[in-house]
C-alpha cells in the first residue's frame, strides 16, 4: 500500500488526524528547497534533522498572535467586531483559533490569557466567570487537541489569572499547556502558591524565569511590554511573531561519526552546524519569498503578527548520549565534571557558530538564529531531549540537578526546559516548591515544570498527555489528541515513568 | 588502621575520642545535661550525625534541610526510627553481618566506610541496642558547609533526632553560622531536655517544633519512659518566649490521652492558643518495632473528632497528618 493508502485506511487515526497526515504526505511530494551535499551527508546519517516540518513550508512553524490586540480590535477578515463583553471575546477567540496555522495545523499559542481576559471581567462575579472559563478551556482541549498548544500567565497577579488557574485545576485537561511567567518581587508569593497548588493538581502551569526572558525580544509597538511568549515545548518566541522553523543537530548521532572528542569538536560539529544553517536559510527564504504566506495572511494585514518578529530556531538534542559515546560509561553526563565540561565546550562552540551566522529575515533577533534545546518527539530512543540528563542518571540531590540545568540553560535564548515529577505530598507544602522555583531562578535557571508523580496528566517532552489516553492508543484505539501518539511512544521508549521523583 | 577503615581519618580519631568519653560513667545518664561534653575548643565540638536530608517537605515551613542527630533521651513505644535512639556501644554484632565489609571494629569502636556501604540497613536490623554504626561525628562547621551548599534552594534547616537538644552548644554554633547567611533555624524536640537552661540556643533558633506526647504523667511515662513535667515546663517557657513553631500530638489508640493533652496545652498557652499551630498526627505502624509493631492507626472519625475538639478549644491552625 502507498503511504497515502496507509493513512486513509488506518484504524487508529481520527478523521481530522488523517486529514493532517494526508496534507503532510502531499506536501512532501514536492522538493522546492535545495540542499547541499554536506547537508545530505549528515541528514542521511540522521545527525541533522528537519523535524519533519514538511518539504515545502507554506506557513511558519509557530505563530504567536498578539491576542491582546485582537481582543481590542476584532477582525475585518473574520467579520468580528471588537468585543465589548466577555462572551463576545470568548467567541471571537474561538473563531480566530480556527484560522491560525502552525506546523501542527492548529494554533500552538492561544494567548497570554490573563491579560486578554482581565479587562473584560468588570461587573461579573467569579461564579459567572468560572463556568465560562471552563467551557472555553474545554473548547480548546477538544478542538485544538494538541499538547503543543500553549497559554501564558503572569508575572502579575490578576483576577483573570487566578480564575484561569482555578478553572484549569477543575477541568483537568492536557490542552492548553500553561506557562506562568514568574519573577520574584513582581509575582506575589500568594499568587505563585496558587499556581503551584494548581501544578500539583493538574501538572499546569510550568514556570518561566521572567527576569531572564523579558529582555530577549523588543516589545512590539503598542503591544505587551515583555515582548516574548512561551509556546509548544517551551519555545521562547516573540509575541506578535513566532518561529519560521526549527531544525536540529542530533549530537547523539553526530557522536557516532566521531573518532574522538576533538574530531567532533573541530570537524563534525562545525560542518554539521554549517550545513544546517545553510539549510535554514533556504527554508526561510522559500517561506518568506515564495510561499506567499506573509503576503496574503490576514494575520499580517491586521497586525496580529509581523513578519519582522519571526525567528529561526536552531535546535540541538541528545547531549547525554553524545557525551556517553565520546567519553565512555565512566563519565556520566550530569554528574561527572569532565563530562559536563565537554558538554559546555560543545555548546559554546555550536552557539558561537550560530551567533556568528548572519540569518535572513531575522530582524527581531539582530540578524541571527536563536538556540533552542529541542525536547524531542515520537518514540526516539537514542536521544535525550536537548541538554537534559537521561532518565536514570539524574544526580542524587535535586539541587545538584537544578544547578546542572542552570549551567546549561545559559546557551538557549529560544527556550530550554526541565521536567521534574515530584512527590504528591508536596501539595501540602507548596512553599517548599516555591523555594525551589526561587532558588532555581536566582541561579539563572530559565524554565522548569513539575507534575505530581501519581498524576494522570504527565509531561512527555514538555507537552502534557493523559496516561489513560496513551494507554488507549497503545491498545490500538483512536484518541482525540494526537500528542497522545507522540507521548505513548516517547513515554515507553525513554523510560519516562522512571524519572527520578523529586522532593521525596 | 587500614585504608578502608574510614573515609576520613580525622573523623575516625574524633569518633574514637568521643566513644571513650561516652563510655565514662559521668555520662551514663542521657537525660542529664552532662550529656554534653565540655569541649574547650569550640571547633572540635562534634555531634553524632545520623543523616542529612537535603530537601524535606515535612520538617517545617518551606524547603528545608533536615539534620538528624543520633541518640535520644526517651524511648517511645511508637518510635519510627528506633535505630536512632542510642549510640553504638561497639558490641560488634553488626560488623560480622555487614555484606559489604563496610564495618570494622577496632579498639571497641566501630568504623563505617561510607564509600563501601551499600545501604542495605542489615546493621540497623541486627543491632540489639537500637543504635546504628552509620554515624558521622561532625563539627558544626562541617554540617554548615553541607547545608550552606543547598542555598538558595532552602529557606532553612531543621535539626531533629534522636533528640537534638542533647547537643545544645553544638546546635547553637551551627545555628549561629546558619543565621549569618540567612538560613532559618528550627529545632525539632521531644521537650524532655530543660530548654530553659539553654537560652543562648533559643536566641539563635527561629522556633521549636515540640512534641507533646501525652499529658498525664503516668501515661507519658508508660509511652516514653520520660517525664511529662519537663515537657510542660518547656511548653510554658517556649510559649512565653514566642518560640513555638508548632506543637504535635501523635494519636496512638490506647496509649495516650489526646483530649487531656489538647486541653492541657490550651491551659498553658492561654491567649496564644489561637496563633499556635497544632498538628494531630495519626500513629502509623510503619517502621515501628516492639509492642506497637502491629497496633492499629486511629480511624478517620477519631481524628476528625480530635480536630473538632482542638478547634472548639481555641486552636485555629489545626492540621491532620
Ligand atoms: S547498611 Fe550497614 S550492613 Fe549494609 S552495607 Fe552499610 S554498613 Fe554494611
Ligand atoms: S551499631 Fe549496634 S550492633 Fe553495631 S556495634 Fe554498635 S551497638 Fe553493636
Amino acid at each position: 500500500m502507498s503511504e497515502f493508502m496507509d493513512i486513509i485506511t488506518a484504524s487508529n487515526l481520527t478523521y481530522g488526524q488523517k486529514l493532517i497526515h494526508l496534507a503532510q504526505a502531499a506536501e512532501n511530494c514536492e522538493h522546492p528547497i535545495p540542499t547541499t551535499p554536506e547537508f545530505d551527508w549528515f541528514f542521511e546519517r540522521d545527525a541533522i534533522c528537519d523535524m519533519h516540518e514538511g518539504n515545502a513550508p507554506y506557513r511558519p512553524r509557530y505563530i504567536c498572535c498578539d491576542m491582546e490586540r485582537f481582543a481590542r480590535q476584532g477582525s475585518d477578515f473574520l467579520r468580528l467586531d471588537a468585543p465589548d463583553n466577555l462572551d463576545d471575546l470568548l467567541m471571537n477567540l474561538q473563531i480566530l483559533y480556527q484560522n491560525v496555522p502552525s506546523v501542527t495545523g492548529r494554533p500552538v499559542y492561544v494567548g497570554q490569557l490573563d491579560r486578554v481576559f482581565d479587562p473584560f471581567l468588570d461587573g461579573l462575579s467569579d461564579e459567572e466567570i468560572l463556568p465560562r472559563f471552563k467551557r472555553f478551556l474545554n473548547y480548546i482541549d477538544r478542538t485544538v487537541a494538541s499538547g503543543y498548544c500553549h497559554a501564558n500567565l503572569g508575572p502579575e497577579d490578576t483576577r483573570a489569572g487566578r480564575l484561569l488557574l482555578q478553572a484549569d485545576a477543575e477541568v483537568q485537561n492536557a490542552v492548553p499547556n500553561f506557562t506562568l511567567k514568574y519573577e520574584e518581587g513582581i509575582t506575589p508569593d500568594d499568587f505563585a502558591r496558587l499556581a503551584l497548588k494548581t501544578s500539583m493538581a493538574c501538572a499546569n502551569p510550568a514556570y518561566a524565569n521572567h527576569r531572564m526572558h523579558k529582555h530577549t525580544y523588543a516589545a512590539p509597538v503598542d503591544g505587551p511590554a515583555d515582548g516574548y511568549t512561551v509556546v509548544s515545548c517551551y519555545n521562547v518566541l516573540p509575541v506578535r511573531g513566532g518561529a519560521y522553523c526549527l531544525d536540529r543537530v542530533k549530537l547523539s548521532q553526530l557522536a557516532d561519526l566521531a573518532t574522538s572528542p576533538e574530531h567532533l569538536l573541530n570537524e563534525l560539529l562545525p560542518n554539521a552546524t554549517g550545513a544546517l544553517l545553510e539549510y535554514m536559510d533556504a527554508r526561510i527564504k522559500f517561506l518568506v519569498e515564495d510561499s506567499n504566506f506573509f503576503q496574503t495572511s490576514f494575520l499580517v494585514r491586521e497586525g496580529l503578527i509581523d513578519r519582522e518578529r519571526f525567528v529561526g530556531m536552531f535546535g540541538m538534542i541528545g547531549m547525554h548520549e553524545c557525551i556517553e559515546k565520546l567519553l565512555g560509561p565512566n563519565h556520566v553526563y550530569g554528574t561527572d565534571p569532565e563530562a559536563n565540561d565537554l558538554a559546555d565546550q560543545i555548546m559554546t562552540k555550536m552557539t558561537d557558530q550560530v551567533q556568528a551566522w548572519s540569518a535572513p529575515y531575522s530582524e527581531i533577533a539582530d540578524g541571527h538564529y536563536l538556540m533552542h534545546a529541542q525536547a524531542g518527539f515520537g518514540d526516539q530512543t537514542s536521544s535525550t531531549p536537548g541538554v537534559r540528563i537521561r532518565v536514570g542518571s539524574e544526580p542524587e540531590v535535586f539541587f545538584d540537578h537544578i544547578r546542572h540545568c542552570a549551567r546549561m540553560h545559559r546557551f538557549f535564548k529560544a527556550g530550554v526546559s526541565d521536567i521534574f515529577p515530584v512527590e504528591p505530598t508536596a501539595a501540602n507544602n507548596v512553599d517548599a516548591l516555591l523555594d525551589v522555583v526561587k532558588g532555581a531562578f536566582a541561579i539563572d535557571d530559565t524554565y522548569l515544570s513539575f507534575y505530581p508523580s501519581d498524576s494522570d496528566l504527565v509531561r512527555i517532552t514538555g507537552f502534557l498527555v493523559k496516561r489513560s489516553e496513551m494507554e488507549k492508543f497503545a491498545r490500538g484505539e483512536a484518541v482525540l489528541a494526537d500528542t497522545s501518539h507522540d507521548g505513548e511512544g516517547n513515554w515507553r521508549a525513554n523510560n519516562l515513568a522512571n524519572r527520578k521523583v523529586r522532593l521525596g | 588502621m587500614s585504608g578502608r577503615l574510614s573515609l576520613h581519618p580525622r573523623r575516625t580519631l574524633r569518633r574514637q575520642a568521643f566513644m571513650r568519653q561516652l563510655a565514662s560513667p559521668r555520662l551514663e545518664c542521657p537525660c542529664s545535661k552532662n550529656w554534653v561534653f565540655n569541649m574547650s575548643i569550640a571547633d572540635s565540638l562534634t555531634a553524632p550525625v545520623n543523616k542529612i536530608i537535603p530537601f524535606s517537605l515535612v520538617d517545617g515551613p518551606g524547603s528545608r534541610t533536615s539534620v538528624f542527630l543520633q541518640g535520644c533521651n526517651i524511648a517511645c513505644a511508637y518510635c519510627h526510627n528506633p535505630e536512632t535512639q542510642n549510640l553504638c556501644i561497639g558490641c560488634g554484632t553488626c560488623v560480622e553481618q555487614c555484606p559489604a565489609g563496610a564495618l570494622t571494629l577496632s579498639d571497641g569502636v566501630v568504623a563505617w566506610d561510607k564509600s563501601a556501604c551499600v545501604q542495605c540497613d542489615t546493621c540497623i536490623h541486627v543491632c540489639p541496642h537500637k543504635a546504628s554504626p552509620k554515624i558521622e561525628q561532625l563539627t558544626p562547621h562541617e554540617v554548615f558547609d553541607i547545608v550552606h551548599s543547598y542555598q538558595p534552594f532552602i529557606r532553612g534547616i531543621t535539626v531533629s533526632g534522636g533528640e537534638c537538644t542533647l547537643h545544645p552548644e553544638w546546635m547553637r554554633e551551627l545555628f549561629a553560622l546558619c543565621r549569618e547567611v540567612g538560613l532559618g533555624t528550627l529545632i525539632d524536640s521531644n521537650g524532655c531536655v530543660p530548654l530553659w537552661e539553654h537560652e543562648d540556643l533559643l536566641e539563635v533558633a527561629d522556633g521549636v517544633m515540640l512534641d507533646v506526647k501525652a499529658w498525664n504523667p503516668a501515661v507519658f511515662a508508660r509511652l516514653t519512659g520520660g517525664d511529662a513535667e519537663t515537657v510542660k515546663r518547656n511548653l510554658a517557657f517556649l510559649a512565653e518566649r514566642d518560640k513555638i513553631e508548632e506543637l504535635r500530638i501523635v494519636v496512638v489508640p490506647g496509649w495516650n490521652d489526646p483530649e487531656q493533652t489538647i486541653a492541657g496545652i490550651a491551659r498553658v498557652l492561654g491567649d496564644k492558643v489561637a496563633t499556635t499551630k497544632l498538628k494531630l498526627i495519626r500513629f502509623r505502624r510503619f517502621g515501628v518495632v516492639g509492642t506497637l509493631a502491629d497496633a492499629a492507626s486511629p480511624t478517620d472519625e477519631r481524628m476528625a473528632e480530635l480536630e473538632k475538639l482542638a478547634r472548639d478549644t481555641g486552636f485555629s491552625q489545626v492540621e491532620l497528618r
